[in-house]
């Protein structure tokens, strides 16, 4: 189909100030085995093409899973048809944005270990899985893998062509106990694919999936005999499978352009950050480096162009605690430069399929390690909580009044690592949170993490994001538990 | 595109070796949507989608495959036609499945609602005219949505409907702005005009000095908008018969201690006046009504075939997810134009945003107020409210807590677009609260 497909667009582009076709052809399979049972099994075959025509300032794109010359003709004319419609009444004259016209090829890291045949897979599952029943506590289970192999071309009709290549990899297993009306789930790396990642299996490895069904378990009876989580005022230790969720909805969202500009205001909400504040804003303490960075291969959201051309370099967000330049691809910056801002910005314009147009999304946004140790953070809390992996999110629409939850909590008294606790949550203001910041772990408490579902976007659009964190600890966090 | 599904399921069944079944799942639509912010277009395109999810079954072993059809039947049989090649391929290395229900008794059914819609740049000329002069950001969708059944059993299910989705705001600055949706099969002019110039005069309540309020507890109004994202909080597995069994859901209490809430709900998903198909997507047909809360006590639960296998119980016609998609909260007794007056002083709340579960074995949730909300005095609207967020038990909102609710009930038309143009919707009334907790 890639063959000749951009040979055929070219020959049919209209004359037109900018034409351009995306294919997406993606392959997927969740392999799912719960309480020993394999679950209904589904290949998703997801195939179809994007034309973005831009004329006269206006801007138009039709999406259609017919590849012939005719079907590509008519999205063609569908396309065409409304970016001169929406000329003159468009947020912006787009025939004076310079969208780029690139030229490659890129693909995830090579599989460390080689893919296995789907009888294998399964039946690595039922082993985690039929270890999970410790006893009649355990009410459900499962442990499932999916993986999916997609293959986007991006073609522009005045030359520009780049291919890219993608194997993503998730392993989840999760637990749940209960006793009397109690119910605890404890998961690697949480319930939502929290470990997502690009490459092979090895992917299972360092996600620790082999052997935890019986240690996932185990967590899950902890936290069943555990005490609730304190309520108080206190320092908050928060490990990677947290930091995550904590980055992705009180940083990146914030900090993406199209919110500031307002196109999100009618769904996903805006920003507390205005266009003024880059470069001169200080949004958390001297400790937060922050960066976008597409290149680190084995990240989920890692690649080399964006879904409007734009090349990705690594880029400094955050640094030292300044705010330094917003998530926006070539359309929002130029639409920012036209209301009178300089700003940079990065290649973050994303689609999550063929159906959807490229909107600012983040991708790989991750804190850069400090230099403290999991143990000297410890040893510096007089009284707080660890907290790991994230299972309840909610943030106002602007991106500031936030309150999250985690599966998993340790007390920590006097530098000590103590009991366990159940139900930990916390809530803060992000504009103030980050400024708590108190120390950044080192790389050896760093982890790569992600989520296969952040949603955004009018039509609305689930697309894979990737954070890489080490630990951190604020203070003077407001913590509380469940009711007794 | 009937046509088509019926030839196309016809064809599915000449691929079968002996012993061998199908079903199969059609989501389609043709959809224009346009995007808009600050009164200007922001995206606007159109999107062609066919979506064939088929499962071959041989005894009890079962595959299935989701494929992106063209829309050409040729080309399509082609794909077909290997996909069935290649789920019989993967047939001998899958286990039985204990848990596989099929529906052998055939009911087939048709609903079509042709198109009466008006050509999308027509509705984007009026939505752009109107508004001229505000700051409006939304997005319009409008066009057929298709959804299809077939087995090997013959049966064949079809769902047409062309409707259109206008969801947009008015801003007034920041984050204060006031939400509507204009949603429906017929575009009316008028009908717009009159949805647009209800928002236009609320925009006006808003260039009050706006107030932050204290943590507390406060009597709350929350409209039928607002009172929806409570409500769909119990779909996060809450009626889910699984999520009972797992004892994962949010309502267990109620299952497994009784637990009540105030004797004026009565919940039920009602599928004979919601707008989402008849049948499943195993082809079970839906009940015209299934109740889930009758005077506040569990009444029933979303059971899916795969459910029904694994507990020995019937099915209701809930899809895999075992989610309601046509909830429909009984009426109270408090007449709408009454509701200020009867809040007296408190918070007026038209809609909440970004809920979440806090704790799940309470259901206790958290989230945020949104958009036109405002400080009442006295009956009367005084201030806009600064956002607030809320961390609260549904077992008392929706318990002791609650005072009425309105006499008057609105159909909000789920305008969702994540996996292509959803088919849900619920039936409402608002809610008087005495004592709604906001903790931020």
């Amino acid at each position: 189909m890639f063959d000749n497909i951009s040979s055929l667009f070219r020959s049919i582009a209209p004359a037109v100030d900018f034409c351009s076709l995306r294919v997406v052809d993606e392959t997927s399979e969740q392999i799912t085995v719960r309480q020993n049972v394999l679950q209904p099994l589904t290949t998703t075959v997801d195939r179809g093409a994007m034309v973005t025509v831009i004329h006269r300032g206006g801007y138009g794109y039709a999406a259609t899973s017919d590849f012939s010359a005719a079907g590509l003709k008519e999205a063609i004319h569908r396309a065409q048809a409304w970016a001169e419609a929406s000329a003159g009444r468009s947020v912006v004259d787009y025939s004076k944005i310079a969208l780029p016209r690139p030229s490659g090829r890129y693909a995830s890291p090579a599989a460390a270990r080689p893919d296995l045949p789907r009888k294998d897979l399964i039946a690595l599952l039922m082993r985690e899985a039929q270890d999970c029943k410790l006893d009649d506590r355990i009410v459900d289970w499962y442990a499932s893998l999916w993986t999916t192999s997609s293959t986007q071309l991006y073609v522009t009709a005045d030359g520009g062509e780049v291919r890219q290549d993608f194997h993503f990899v998730i392993p989840n297993l999760a637990v749940t106990a209960n006793q009397g009306a109690d119910t605890q789930t404890r998961s690697l790396g949480g319930q939502y694919n929290g470990y997502c990642r690009q490459g092979g299996l090895e992917i299972l490895d360092h996600a620790g999936f082999h052997g935890s069904g019986k240690r996932v378990a185990e967590q899950a009876l902890e936290l069943l005999a555990a005490p609730n989580c304190p309520s108080g005022t206190m320092d908050v230790l928060l490990m990677p499978e947290q930091m995550m969720l904590q980055i992705h909805e009180s940083i990146g969202h914030p900090l993406e352009l199209d919110r500031i500009l307002g196109d999100e205001r009618n769904f996903a909400g805006t920003s507390f950050v205005t266009l003024d504040m880059f470069g001169s804003y200080r949004y958390g303490s001297e400790l937060l480096n922050v960066t976008y960075d597409p290149t680190r291969p084995e990240q989920f959201a890692s690649y080399r162009w964006d879904d409007d051309g734009q090349a990705g370099e690594k880029a400094y967000i955050i640094r030292n605690g300044m705010l330094e330049r917003p998530l926006g691809g070539a359309i929002s910056q130029a639409r920012a430069g036209m209301d009178g801002v300089a700003l940079g910005g990065v290649a973050n314009s994303r689609a999550c399929t063929w159906s959807r147009p490229p909107i600012d999304r983040m991708a790989n946004l991750n804190i850069e390690p400090g230099s403290s140790t999991l143990a000297d953070m410890i040893k510096s809390v007089e009284r707080g909580v660890l907290m790991d992996t994230n299972v309840s999110w909610s943030i106002d629409d602007s991106r500031n009044k936030f309150q999250f939850g985690c599966e998993w909590g340790r007390l920590i008294e006097n530098g000590e690592l103590k009991g366990v606790v159940k139900n930990p949550n916390y809530r803060g203001i992000s504009a103030s949170f980050w400024r708590s910041l108190k120390a950044v772990g080192d790389a050896s408490t760093f982890n790569v993490m992600g989520t296969p579902f952040c949603g955004k976007g009018e039509p609305s659009q689930v697309i894979r994001v990737g954070h890489a964190s080490p630990a951190c600890l604020f203070e003077n966090v407001e913590v509380f538990g469940g009711e007794a | 595109m009937q046509q088509y599904f019926s030839e196309l399921a016809a064809f599915i069944g000449t691929c079968l070796k002996s012993g061998e079944q199908y079903k199969c799942w059609l989501a389609a639509e043709a959809t224009d949507f346009v995007r808009f912010n600050k009164s200007a277009i922001r995206q606007p395109g159109h999107v062609r989608r066919i979506d064939l999810t088929l499962d071959l079954i041989d005894g009890m072993r079962h595959a299935g495959s989701k494929l992106t059809l063209s829309g050409d039947l040729a080309a399509d049989r082609d794909q077909v036609a290997r996909s069935v090649a290649q789920l019989r391929g993967q047939l001998p290395d899958l286990p039985e499945d204990p848990h596989l229900l099929i529906a052998t008794e055939v009911h087939s059914t048709e609903r079509i609602v042709p198109s009466r819609l008006p050509a999308a740049g027509a509705i984007v000329d009026e939505v752009l005219a109107a508004a001229r002069g505000y700051d409006m950001v939304g997005i319009l969708a409008t066009g057929p949505v298709y959804r299809g059944f077939a087995n090997s059993f013959g049966q064949r299910n079809w769902h047409e409907v062309a409707s259109f989705n206008l969801d947009f705001s008015l801003y007034l600055a920041r984050d204060k702005a006031v939400k509507t949706a204009y949603a429906g099969f017929e575009w009316s002019s008028d009908q717009f005009r009159a949805k647009f110039d209800d928002a236009a005069a609320q925009l006006e309540l808003l260039k009050r000095e706006s107030v932050s309020l204290k943590p507390g507890a406060y009597r709350a109004f929350l409209t039928p908008t607002a009172l929806n994202e409570l409500v769909g909080m119990l779909n996060w597995d809450g009626f889910s018969e699984k999520s009972f069994r797992t004892k994962h859901s949010s309502l267990r209490r109620m299952r497994d201690e009784g637990t009540q809430f105030s004797s004026l709900i009565h919940l039920t998903e009602n599928t004979a006046d919601g707008l989402a198909p008849g049948f499943q997507g195993d082809g079970f047909i839906k009940p015209e009504r299934v109740e889930l809360v009758k005077g506040g006590a569990l009444a029933g639960s979303m059971v899916s075939p795969r459910s029904a296998k694994e507990y020995g119980i019937a099915a209701n016609g809930a899809d895999t997810g075992e989610e309601f998609a046509s909830i429909d909260l009984a009426a109270g007794g408090l007449p709408r134009e009454r509701a200020l007056t009867e809040l007296g002083t408190g918070v007026y709340i038209s809609n909440l945003w970004y809920t979440n579960f806090s704790d799940r074995a309470n259901c206790r949730l958290t989230g945020m107020t949104r958009f036109a909300s405002f400080w009442v005095e006295g009956g009367e609207i005084k201030a806009p409210l600064n956002v607030m967020r809320f961390d609260d038990s549904l077992f008392r909102l929706l318990g002791g807590n609650l005072i009425d609710l309105t006499l008057e009930r609105e159909l909000l038309i789920d305008g969702e677009t994540y996996d292509g143009r959803g088919t849900g919707s619920a039936l409402l009334p608002g809610a008087l609260i005495k004592d709604f907790n906001f903790v931020l």
